[in-house]
């Protein structure tokens, strides 16, 4: 089936790919090394660009307008351009690393659009586009990665954690924020962000299993984007990943992470099913990191230059691109502004980087502890030391 | 005033932490129905129902890290880990997590976690149940470390520990639990509306009417030997002082640190001003402690007072050994007097 510019399914398709909750096929293991859609993965999208109906999937994006089809085409082209400018940033010295989120722009502009703004994302460090989601100004992540904060955002103000670096951490600290919804008897959700490799800690294991018993409101979205710096996914599970949500005993579903479509529509029926009381959801989403682990990193040293082409044929961004123009939704003038919306995103992280100021060297004291009303003379001493080797 | 063991003291503090604020939860295994192996949590969960007062899966870092989520959500969660020697599977979400995040969040994140541990020997335990971890935590910026030596003590200083916005590690010295004393359980400890979620105030200054959580106190007056301890080691110092009075007529001063992040050192100082003399004394091994960091500030702050090295008195540099061993293990009166004649002959 495809769908015309009103949105109105026009034919069948022969082969619907509808793989919600329950499935139990087996998968091989590195299922998500083939294309994407392969072994069950909810698709909406193919990587040609063509809607494909999904009876369980295609209510939770009907809603959509032509302006909000859009509207994540360009969300996605925007953030891909915000990474390329904050790589080009640390080759050039001003940023001291960047995880770059190229090839998982649908992956995580999908499932940030999916989440209302009383709800509470935690994220890896890789999640920029997410933070995009949450209108977090690049620059704010920025200042993380040149070193000038500690990632100095208010969570509460952006439904947004911290960024964290201790992988599957934050996995925890989603689920408990979400015991404390179902406390407050509120109607929020948390998600939780993490990686195949976070998927062997021990923390996203306990927190399956806190989740699973307390009943949380929670959405584990895995972004298994085939490598954890030079490892690949089979070396962290003998099953796909989304299978283990079966033993913790909630739903696990394989959507197609590349597919923007279909990870926004996932992601809001597990988001639903949280809020709704069902409990919580494992949403595994195939992507590929298309470059580095970080610009520490060289992939040339563990993969093929093949694996790279045959998911770049899969490319997130292509591929909602094809279909916008294919059914009319995508004007040149549309695309036109938005190459220079982008280009002038470039520009502003360009220059709001390096003319970030430096923190002021008394800063390094501040906020180590929350009660002022505490005295330690000795921390006191410290700080005036360096006050007076600083002038 | 009532006279209560330091357990039923804990056990009618945390009652009242339940009670001041709705937002204050106990989390940990078997703190429920049990109430906890200790009896800490005795009643509690029956009074207060099983969403404040939570059974957790049995996995220590899921305790605290899930904390640091409700903390996020705006509670205020008291963790109970069963024992010290079980504390490390929770120890990567307690340094790098809890104790930083108000700091990488320049100051818009606070966790009020407070994270309790039975700690420490004599009690005739198996392995990884007679453990003193403190040093690990005090050496991480961010987490505020205290320990309680008596009863009142431990009715005050749990209180004060859950009003805090900082994280605090609450160590409990288990070889007391039994110990009583007086506690005062009508002492107004914040001089404030107790419904409040606000900051701690001033409740450590001067004019509070109890004394604050981040200061140590002079417990025993004394003119000869500046004695410096806390914790299980309270009672064992306060006995050898009782010993060297009768015996030797010296008079020990015995200070209880009871907060050992920050350290209030301000009443050692001027101690050892007047005594010339230091012995620091714990359970916990000598190498990179508590007493190290206590002996280099003195020695840097009164080193023309000092008539001899400041002394240490420790346990030894060793797994804490089978229990059939430990009285040979921990610190007595004995090795505690002997430092004392150490610091008259040098």
């Amino acid at each position: 089936m495809s769908i015309d510019s009103n949105g109105s399914p026009q034919a069948a398709d022969p082969a619907p790919s509808n793989n919600g909750p329950g499935k139990t096929d087996l998968v091989a293991p590195n299922a998500g090394t083939g294309p994407a859609g392969e072994g069950g993965a909810v698709t909406l999208l193919t990587p040609d660009g063509v809607r494909v109906a999904n009876a369980t999937y295609d209510p939770w994006i009907a809603d959509l307008t032509d302006e909000d089809l859009r509207g994540l085409y360009r969300d996605l082209v925007l953030v891909r351009r915000f990474d390329a400018e904050a790589t080009a940033l640390q080759r050039q010295g001003e940023l001291g690393l960047w995880a770059s989120l190229a090839g998982q722009e649908a992956a995580q502009v999908g499932s940030g659009r999916a989440l209302r703004p009383g709800d509470m994302a935690f994220p890896t460090y890789r999640e920029h586009g997410v933070a995009w989601c949450r209108s977090l100004d690049p620059l704010t992540l920025l200042s993380l990665f040149r070193g000038v904060t500690g990632g100095a955002w208010d969570p509460a103000e952006h439904g947004f954690a911290l960024y964290s670096i201790v992988v599957g951490s934050q996995v925890l600290h989603a689920t408990g924020y979400a015991m404390g919804v179902a406390k407050d008897g509120g109607e929020d959700a948390a998600i939780a962000y993490f990686g195949d490799g976070a998927s062997s800690e021990g923390d996203v294991n306990e927190a399956f299993v806190w989740a699973g018993v307390f009943n949380a409101p929670v959405v584990f979205f895995c972004e298994n984007n085939q490598w954890a710096i030079s490892e690949p996914s089979r070396r962290q599970s003998r099953v796909p990943l989304y299978r283990r949500a079966d033993g913790f005993g909630f739903p696990g579903v394989q959507v197609d992470g590349n597919d923007v479509l279909a990870t926004l529509a996932v992601t809001r029926r597990a988001l639903d099913d949280a809020r709704s009381g069902l409990g919580p959801v494992l949403v595994e989403a195939l992507t590929y990191r298309m470059g580095a682990h970080t610009t520490a990193d060289d992939p040339r040293r563990y993969r093929l230059d093949g694996e790279l082409a045959e998911w770049q044929a899969k490319d997130p961004i292509a591929r909602m691109r094809t279909y916008l123009e294919s059914t009319g939704r995508l004007g040149e003038a549309f695309q036109s502004a938005l190459d220079a919306e982008a280009d002038a995103l470039a520009v502003r992280v360009r220059h709001g980087c390096v003319t970030m100021p430096a923190p002021p060297s008394d800063s390094m004291f501040a906020h180590v502890t929350a009660d002022g009303s505490v005295d330690d003379p000795h921390f006191a001493a410290e700080r005036a030391m360096l006050a007076r080797e600083t002038g | 005033m009532a006279t209560l063991t330091l357990a039923k003291a804990l056990n009618q503090g945390l009652r009242a932490c339940l009670e001041d604020d709705p937002k204050v939860l106990i989390m940990g295994e078997d703190v429920g129905k049990l109430g906890g192996v200790f009896r800490i949590t005795d009643g509690l969960q029956k009074d207060f129902g099983d969403d404040r007062v939570i059974d957790t899966p049995l996995a220590e870092s899921g305790i605290i890290g899930t904390a640091i989520g409700l903390a996020l959500r705006g509670f205020r969660p008291i963790c109970e880990i069963q024992f010290d020697g079980f504390v490390f599977p929770a120890f990567d979400q307690i340094v790098t997590q809890l104790a930083k995040m108000h700091y990488r969040s320049g100051g818009r994140v606070t966790l009020p976690v407070t994270i309790r541990i039975p700690y420490g020997g004599g009690i005739g335990a198996v392995e990884h149940h007679s453990e003193s971890p403190e040093a690990y935590f005090c050496h991480t910026a961010g987490l505020r470390v205290v320990t309680c030596a008596t009863p009142s003590d431990g009715y005050t200083m749990i209180r004060q520990a859950v009003r805090s916005d900082d994280p605090v590690i609450f160590l409990e010295p288990k070889r007391r639990y039994w110990e009583k004393g007086e506690v005062d359980t009508a002492v107004d400890l914040f001089g404030i509306d107790p419904t409040s979620h606000g900051p701690t105030g001033p409740a450590h200054a001067s004019a509070a009417p109890v004394l604050g959580l981040h200061r140590s106190r002079v417990t025993r007056p004394g003119t000869d030997v500046t004695v410096v301890a806390y914790g299980p080691m309270m009672a064992t110092v306060l006995a050898a002082a009782d010993v060297a009075a009768r015996d030797n007529q010296r008079s020990l001063e015995v200070i209880d640190l009871r907060t050992l992040s920050p350290l209030d050192l301000e009443p050692v100082f001027a101690s050892v001003r007047r005594t010339g003399r230091c012995v620091v004394v714990h359970e916990a091994p000598g190498n990179v402690s508590l007493s190290a960091e206590v002996a280099a500030r003195v020695t840097e702050t009164a080193f023309y007072s000092l008539e001899a090295p400041v002394a240490r008195v420790t346990g030894f540099d060793t797994p804490y050994p089978p229990s059939r061993l430990e009285d040979l293990y921990l610190p007595d009166v004995d090795r505690i007097l002997e430092a004392v004649d150490r610091t008259y002959e040098f």
